[in-house]
């Protein structure tokens, strides 16, 4: 009798312990975020590991749709003003409610000179709370695109804030570190734990989290390890050590596939590569071209664009891991279509013929620059176009640098061929036509990252008006219109786009997300 | 002794400012930080005003001023990447270095010696044949092979060839990182909990193996010149042991080159942990000075190679006081001298 009832006892003892067991998710990639700050650093890893911790009015599911997050409904109420209704019995990790003032607070927080953000809603004129649930948001102009623009922006809770001394995102002439840059407090999934920057990130189960019902089974703790050497990364997740790895070389997928317990999940990513082309200039700066510039005409552009051979570098340099492109934007922007999407036949002869019509029969030198650790791949990719084209007469020189300098090259001008790849986290094609195709003009803020020398006054026109164009048929025509003049006018010789693959144990589940940022409130973890 | 110590201490200051302003030199071609401290959307203007106001529009002599007056009142500047006080992050991250540098260095003593004097020893049989090829392969083989190989054996495999072998399945090495810590103070050590220790096996034989294979060559060698020389040979005549001839006479005799040559490699481990620390994701300073090249976060490069030229200077400068203190003949020497010159 007496040996029974123990019996009874452990059993249920040990039932209990086993339901208590934690269900930890341990995950790895190649860069740790930078700060727990989510105004201060607008870049991947970061604000992947702050949409765990902090929420934005918006987000978006693992299909990239906008779905309701701190704001439950939204609609322009003016031309230039929209109405967010707030998801009301919100609360902040330390038990405070969440009001339209933590809105209007955490968005002038984001305007402040200090914040990496500020560019991104350089449009916003002002936020004001109309009642506690209420928030409207007034632009400058007409801004139909706006609730886009919200899904970056994390809201924090102005008291916290306040009493931690941290009303504006770190300043790079501060002499200490801010509380927020180590600390978090929002109203999202999880709360932070532990947190080692370079080392270690230990996120934990928020009990006061809105989305518990929503979302009842993600993992009770997520532990966040960067490894930056990509064979070691590897090698922790076969040896498992590690369940999930974001960004496992792609040479690597084939074994992780074929070891038993793992599994990948693949996605085209909303990030596109592509040539660019100096073509502004009256003459190249690095090629034995002088007194004019074979860019400039389109019949050159073309001959390069049809002398690549896009589905062998697909094959042999991307394993197979990417889709060629016949625009620089990817599926999953608006205004992308299928359509505009298809590339000019690769086809040799023709190219060949085209520069001997462009008068350059023997073809040219150029030298062509590459980052080697930003991108997929990058420097195979130029090594492989630098061969293909030597077919048609240009001799390539190709200069693979890191991105650290490859960019600031770009940015100061200092090329007459690039290799760049563009994300669109607006979702939007404005984002596209506003840095890459504007006529770049640094005062008016357009064009930033155009470094071709393209100017277009119908393009630039399309661009201005689709920002403000408020009637959807309307604007869809014109980023139509601005589409088509992109591929005739041809300044950016497409690519493809790239193909993300996550690599995780059996025991995960989680759907993948094309914006390679990873929300484990999707995810489960048996 | 005190004219002695007071040039030695001279001379390393100047040796490290010599060092820290060639640095200084290089930072204006390591890239833009900027670039990496901002996002995509912000405007060129905005990127040239932040290069302004982080002074790096400023000639290399201001900026190398700037560092120096501010490094004397302890302040090394933020880095750019974390947004932390450089001095922070050193503090934080030299234990990990230190221990993982001492472990290495204690393994290759540990291990080269011995060897080192078997194969002395026994110089023509084949143990010592097969130990001299195998340290060509640790002087020839580069860290970061030896250590993805340590990793795939170790880690990756293991739970194939372990339980075979009838170990625990758990027994397997990790792959990277450091295991848990225990803070003592400010010093983070890795030493007191067993999955640190465990930790600390694959990237410390990796980081030693180079030294060690020196450690054994140089021994060797030294032992073999020094079995031959007279003082060993009336030894022997005399009818000491083997044991006493060998191992009071002539390896003493034997290390003191090696000692010299240990302290000036202990920086060269240093030196060499960056690649070992990032192919075990080894939380250390060589793996920040790695981020920060490529980030090129110039504040936190900058702070870093002072702090090395530092190290490598005071070990020399140790080793040197050393020297002097074990060798009597060097004491001799210079008592001979100091009473000559009254």
């Amino acid at each position: 009798m007496l040996v029974a009832r123990l019996a009874a006892l452990a059993a249920a003892a040990l039932c209990v312990v086993s339901v208590a067991h934690a269900k930890t998710l341990r995950w790895a990639s190649q860069g740790d975020a930078l700060t727990l700050d989510p105004h201060s650093q607008n870049e991947g890893p970061t604000t992947a590991m702050n949409q765990h911790i902090y929420d934005p009015l918006i987000s978006r599911d693992p299909k990239l749709a906008k779905v309701p997050n701190l704001a439950l409904s939204w609609k322009p109420i003016a031309p230039d003003t929209w109405e967010f209704k707030l998801r009301p019995d919100v609360k902040f990790s330390d038990g405070t409610p969440l009001t339209a003032d933590d809105v209007v607070f955490s968005y002038q927080r984001a305007q402040a000179p200090t914040s990496d953000f500020r560019a991104y809603i350089s449009s916003v004129k002002e936020v004001k709370a109309v009642d506690p649930l209420t928030v409207h948001i007034v632009t400058n102009g007409p801004n139909p695109i706006l609730p886009d623009y919200t899904t970056s922006i994390m809201i924090m809770s102005r008291a916290w804030a306040e009493k931690h001394n941290v009303t504006k995102p770190q300043s790079f002439k501060d002499k200490e570190e801010t509380y927020a840059v180590r600390n978090a407090m929002g109203t999202g999934p999880y709360t932070v734990k532990q947190r080692d920057p370079d080392v270690r990130t230990v996120l934990s189960k928020s009990p006061t989290y809105w989305g518990a019902k929503q979302f009842p089974d993600y993992p009770d703790e997520l532990v966040y390890t960067p490894v930056k050497e990509p064979a070691t990364r590897v090698a922790a997740l076969i040896s498992g050590q590690v369940d999930f790895v974001l960004d496992a070389p792609l040479q690597d997928i084939a074994r992780i596939r074929q070891t038993a317990g793992l599994k990948t999940e693949e996605t085209a990513q909303v990030r596109s590569i592509f040539l660019g082309l100096d073509m502004g200039s009256a003459e190249l700066k690095y090629s034995d071209v002088k007194g004019k510039n074979p860019f400039a005409d389109k019949r050159v552009r073309q001959a390069m664009y049809q002398a690549i051979d896009i589905n062998a570098i697909k094959a042999k340099v991307m394993r197979n891991f990417s889709a060629p492109a016949g625009l620089v934007t990817s599926p999953g922007v608006h205004g992308h279509t299928a359509a505009l999407d298809q590339r000019l036949k690769y086809d040799v002869a023709a190219a060949k013929k085209l520069m001997a019509e462009a008068g350059y029969p023997n073809g040219f030198s150029v030298t062509l620059d590459c980052p080697n650790d930003r991108y997929n791949n990058d420097e195979q990719i130029c090594q492989a176009v630098t061969g293909m084209l030597a077919q048609i007469g240009i001799k390539v020189d190709l200069q693979a640098r890191s991105k650290t300098l490859h960019f600031p090259k770009l940015q100061k001008k200092d090329t007459s061929f690039f290799l760049l790849g563009w994300g669109v986290p607006t979702l939007d094609s404005h984002y596209v036509f506003t840095f890459l195709y504007q006529t770049n003009e640094a005062a008016k803020k357009v064009g930033g990252w155009n470094f071709t020398g393209y100017s277009n006054a119908k393009m630039d026109e399309l661009t201005s008006a689709m920002l403000r164009e408020v009637d959807q048929a309307k604007r869809d025509r014109m980023i139509a219109d601005a589409w088509a003049l992109a591929v005739a006018d041809m300044p950016y010789l497409p690519l493809h786009h790239q193909l993300i693959v996550w690599s995780m144990s059996d025991k995960v589940t989680i759907p993948i997300f094309a914006n390679d940022s990873p929300n484990f409130k999707y995810a489960k973890i048996k | 002794m005190l004219a002695f110590i007071v040039s030695r201490l001279l001379q390393s200051l100047a040796v490290m400012l010599a060092v820290s302003f060639l640095c200084f030199t290089l930072f204006n071609f390591v890239g833009d930080p900027v670039n990496n401290m901002v996002g995509q959307e912000a405007s060129p203007a905005e990127r040239a005003e932040m290069r302004r106001e982080l002074g790096l529009e400023d000639s290399v002599v201001v900026q190398f001023a700037r560092f120096l007056g501010n490094a004397m009142t302890g302040n090394f500047g933020k880095s750019y990447r974390l947004a932390r006080p450089v001095a922070d992050l050193i503090v934080e991250r030299m234990p990990a270095t230190l221990e993982l540098v001492a472990v290495a260095a204690l393994l290759a003593l540990a291990m080269g010696i011995p060897l080192g004097v078997l194969t002395a020893l026994r110089r023509d049989s084949i143990d010592s044949g097969a130990i001299m090829t195998f340290s060509l392969a640790g002087v020839a083989m580069p860290t970061f092979v030896i250590g993805i190989l340590l990793i795939y054996v170790f880690s990756v495999e293991c739970k194939s060839w372990a339980p075979g072998l009838g170990l625990p399945s758990d027994w397997c090495f990790p792959s990277f990182g450091r295991g848990e810590t225990v803070k003592l103070g400010w010093w983070n050590t890795g030493l007191l909990t067993a999955s640190g220790l465990k930790a600390i096996v694959l990237p410390a034989f990796t980081l030693s193996l180079f030294q060690m294979t020196l450690v054994l060559r140089l021994v060797r060698s030294q032992m073999l010149e020094v079995l031959r020389t007279d003082y060993i040979k009336f030894a022997r005549a005399r009818g000491l042991t083997d044991r006493a001839v060998h191992f009071r006479h002539a390896l003493k005799n034997t290390l003191l080159p090696v000692i010299t040559v240990i302290g000036i490699q202990i920086g060269g481990l240093i030196a060499f942990s960056i690649i070992t620390e990032t192919v075990f994701q080894w939380p250390g300073m060589g793996q920040l000075f790695i981020q920060s090249v490529q980030f090129a976060d110039i504040p936190v490069m900058a702070a870093y190679l002072v702090m090395v030229s530092f190290i490598f200077v005071a070990i020399n400068f140790f080793v040197d006081l050393l020297y002097a203190a074990i060798d009597p003949r060097l004491r001799l020497d210079r008592a001979r001298l100091g009473t000559a010159g009254g």
